[in-house]
């Protein structure tokens, strides 16, 4: 027997050491994220899954599912809250969509569409940040970098390698290459590499790939995070 | 490149330590007391010593202030940039300091002799302004001093040979109650307590009704018995297997709340009986490996601690074996290295594991999935301290004293503006006006309770109890006269949160930069109409939906002054509808120089008309 919980009063069922999240997607329910994806362990850092659980504030990504619970997902409230966390997302890096080649395939911009975000709102930090264009194939621009940790985790357990990781502390966090140069180039990583092609944002891209698909044709171009979403994360076995 | 003498060290110092990478922090913290950075050689060397990746190491480096991938000067000098150090007259001392070490703040001087900077506070508030010399305290600083100071470290004396004086770190244990009147001798709780039974004990643990006195207040009792039982497959294993299983106790020493310094006493003067309630903690639980996470601020306690450890192994209070009984505990002393939020528990417990100290997801809680993963109590010092003396003592003797919800008393840092700065300990329930009559304050604009997470309360409120039901702390108490700026605390706090926030979330680690820069332009006098209410909605979005403690009360400083003295913000507002976010006429300035214009028809005026 399956258990049940609500989700903006809808009867979701899920199984034992299942997320919200998780639960939520197997059921067709979309719940904003940047830093989840079902292959990997989850983080809970970027906070834009952050859902109300019996009136308390959860990550959804992080959270299990238990019988009888009551969550909050898309309300009014949450969602301005959302649109606010991923204009904190744009205002700290250097995200300039018109010049950047992942625009309309990029999960962060997606995002910002669903939540309706039609301006940055806060100050910008506008952050000195470097590009490693170092690698034969790989390159990365740490102005696009929202510190999600997808590429460290890819790496660690899709790759079996380490070649990312975070480091620094508070608005001055950084990634950083495994490497004693601490370039690119002198990592392990490799093209066909899941890190390397798994940044939602532009900060990690494949060289020589770009603008294959011309703007105006990309993913987000035509249809909301919520839908391509609950499609490519959704999988038979509810995991 | 290491010279192989360099080498030499640092495989030593990695020895010291078997090698583990749970001992990195440690291993970090002497290579850089050693060279005064950490060497990109050393991190190479160190990454094949504990098979780590590299990146592992250059993260923690770079997640703790008193590690460095740049040196520092020989003399590394910090000095406490603690709201009540700026209310002894700190910023005109280092300004005094900076001139007189001829280098500027955050630098390190040419010669490579010294650097100088500042650092979050160092429990040090009772006997301010205070520094940091390679780690070690420097109290009642003044000109007279720092002309000392500047002096050796010109003339490149070693520490050892400075005077003693300048080292001086005073109790100022002013007022003395419960636990702080009759310390237990050596033993006696452990003694008590399996004479009692060590089932009974908990009962008594539990009747006592202590809670935690870190500030979040959770029951003492029923974390410990939640330890022993484990996560929820070991709960129901039978009792030969329960007793197997491995178990931690943490003692919480990373006192790094602003305003607090009450630990800093209670292990200068009481660490028996802190290691006692420890001792006590573990026999309940079941663990063998305790550790205490002491704040690097409080590296001159460190030897002493060790020496109080190594008496209690020769008196049969640690080690194999505890008082003949069949019960093994010991004890490690890790030192942190500049980061605030390991005082968050399951920060801590990363930073002990020898990673950045990153709040967990919760769950699963540090008492079923802690240090390494297994069932951990995290207690406080004063926590321990009391358990111990409950042990002795009983239940009741600790109940019977406090309120409904808080038993017993609370130990108070007391700081600021003041005739007696110091510690003193009270019954829960004490009323803010006795206290504030027992330290000599006078003139009173307001305190800040629990430090700058805590909340301000103003001169209308001092009939306000100390309790968790009205006034929660885990200690800090600072007072500000009518002298004294509102502001200039806000700023000085929101900055604090900015500099401490780990980074992890989205809402703490941009939304405490976000704030500095908000404050930072209504208190330097740019904000518009507007700017306010901005303010107000950025803490509600920082407090709703950051991760840990640290981004959920970054914003307290704003909120709780903000809802006392809402006409004090509005006056520092321009009467203008809007500012621009940047120099209009100094943009033009290039321009002006090309097209060698200088005419008014030149100019921009930054504001259009006022509205007044």
């Amino acid at each position: 027997m399956s258990k049940t919980l609500t989700i903006d009063g809808k009867p979701i069922p899920f199984e034992e050491g299942q997320t919200i999240i998780e639960a939520a997607t197997a059921a067709g329910v979309y719940i904003p994220h940047l830093c989840h994806h079902p292959d990997f362990t989850p983080h809970g850092s970027c906070k834009l899954c952050n859902v109300k659980v019996n009136g308390r504030t959860c990550s959804a990504c992080t959270f299990p599912a238990a019988e009888g619970q009551d969550v909050i997902n898309n309300s009014k409230e949450l969602n301005d809250d959302r649109q606010k966390v991923t204009q904190m997302l744009f205002v700290e890096s250097n995200h300039l969509c018109p010049g950047c080649e992942k625009s309309g395939n990029c999960q962060l911009q997606a995002v910002a569409y669903h939540l309706n975000m039609l301006d940055n709102h806060f100050p910008h930090f506008y952050p000195k940040r470097e590009m490693d264009a170092s690698h034969h194939d790989v390159l990365i621009d740490h102005n696009r970098c929202i510190f999600c940790t997808l590429c460290v985790r890819a790496s660690q357990q899709k790759d079996g390698k380490d070649v990312f990781a975070i480091s620094g502390r508070g608005i001055n966090k950084r990634i950083i290459a495994n490497a004693q140069s601490g370039l690119l180039k002198d990592t392990d990583l490799e093209a066909t590499d899941a890190a390397a092609h798994i940044c939602p944002t532009g900060a990690i891209l494949i060289k020589r790939t770009g603008y294959q698909i011309p703007i105006g044709e990309r993913i987000y171009d035509h249809q909301d995070i919520d839908e391509v979403s609950l499609v490519t994360e959704h999988s038979e076995n509810g995991r | 490149m290491l010279n192989n003498k360099m080498k030499e060290i640092i495989y030593g110092l990695s020895k010291k330590y078997d090698h583990r990478s749970s001992h990195l922090l440690q291993i970090l913290r002497d290579i850089q007391a050693e060279f005064h950075y950490v060497p990109k050689d050393a991190i190479e060397l160190l990454a094949g010593l504990l098979h780590i990746p590299r990146t592992r190491i250059i993260a923690v480096v770079e997640f703790y202030s008193f590690l460095h991938l740049t040196p520092r000067g020989r003399y590394e000098l910090l000095i406490s940039d603690s709201i009540t150090d700026h209310m002894l007259g700190k910023v005109d001392l280092m300004n005094y300091l900076s001139n007189r070490l001829t280098i500027a703040v955050g630098k390190v001087r040419e010669d490579g002799l010294v650097s100088l900077d500042n650092t979050s506070c160092t429990g040090l508030c009772d006997q301010g302004p205070a520094g940091l010399i390679n780690g070690y305290p420097l109290t009642n600083l003044n000109r007279e001093r720092i002309d000392i100071i500047v002096d050796l470290i010109n003339r490149q004396k070693p520490l050892t040979e400075w005077a003693e004086s300048l080292f001086l770190v005073n109790d100022n244990l002013i007022k003395s109650g419960l636990l702080l009147d009759r310390p237990i001798t050596q033993g006696e709780g452990l003694s008590a307590s399996f004479k009692r039974g060590l089932k009974e004990t908990l009962v008594e643990i539990n009747s006592s009704g202590l809670r935690g006195r870190g500030g979040a207040g959770y029951s003492t009792g029923w974390k410990w018995h939640l330890c022993y039982e484990g996560p929820e497959e070991e709960a129901f294993c039978d009792i030969n297997t329960q007793k197997q299983l491995q178990r931690y106790v943490i003692c919480n020493a990373d006192e790094g709340e602003p305003g607090t310094f009450k630990d800093r006493v209670l292990l200068n003067s009481y660490s028996h009986q802190v290691f006692e309630g420890m001792t006590i903690c573990a026999a309940i639980t079941g663990a063998t490996q305790g550790f205490m996470y002491l704040r690097g601020e409080y590296l001159f306690l460190y030897n002493k601690l060790q020496t109080i450890l190594s008496e209690r192994r020769q008196a049969g209070l640690l080690g194999n074996s505890i008082l003949d009984q069949n019960f093994n505990f010991d004890i490690e002393i890790h030192l942190g290295a500049g980061a605030y939020i390991c005082g968050e528990e399951s920060a801590l417990i990363e930073s002990l594991e020898g990673k950045p100290g990153i709040p967990r997801n919760r769950p699963p809680y540090p008492v079923t999935q802690g240090y390494l993963g297994k069932p951990t109590v995290v207690n406080n010092v004063e926590t321990f301290l009391a358990a111990a003396a409950i042990a002795v003592n009983g239940g009741e003797w600790f109940a019977k004293v406090g309120t409904e919800k808080s038993k017993g008393t609370k130990i108070l840092s007391i700081s600021g503006d003041c005739k007696r700065p110091g510690i003193y300990e009270y019954p829960f329930g004490t009323p803010v006006q006795d206290i504030l009559k027992d330290c000599g304050a006078s003139d009173v604009l307001g305190l800040q309770i629990g430090g700058p997470s805590g909340t301000f309360i103003s001169n209308q409120e001092f009939g306000r109890k100390l309790a968790f039901e009205d006034l929660a702390t885990g200690g800090s108490f600072i007072v500000f006269n009518n002298t004294r700026n509102i502001l200039d605390v806000v700023y000085n706090f929101t900055h604090f949160f900015a500099h401490e926030s780990c980074g992890f979330c989205t809402p703490c680690r941009v939304g405490t930069s976000l704030l500095k820069k908000q404050v930072d332009k209504i208190v330097n006098g740019h904000g518009s109409a507007g700017d306010v209410v901005a303010l107000e909605e950025l803490c509600q979005i920082v407090k709703k939906q950051s991760h840990c403690g640290l981004g959920q009360t970054a914003a307290n400083p704003v909120l709780t002054t903000l809802e006392r003295y809402p006409e004090l913000y509005q006056s520092k507002l321009k009467k203008i509808s809007y500012e621009p976010g940047f120099d209009l006429d100094a943009a033009l300035d290039t321009a002006r120089r090309m097209a060698n214009r200088n005419d008014k028809a030149a100019h921009l005026a930054q504001i259009g008309e006022d509205h007044e």
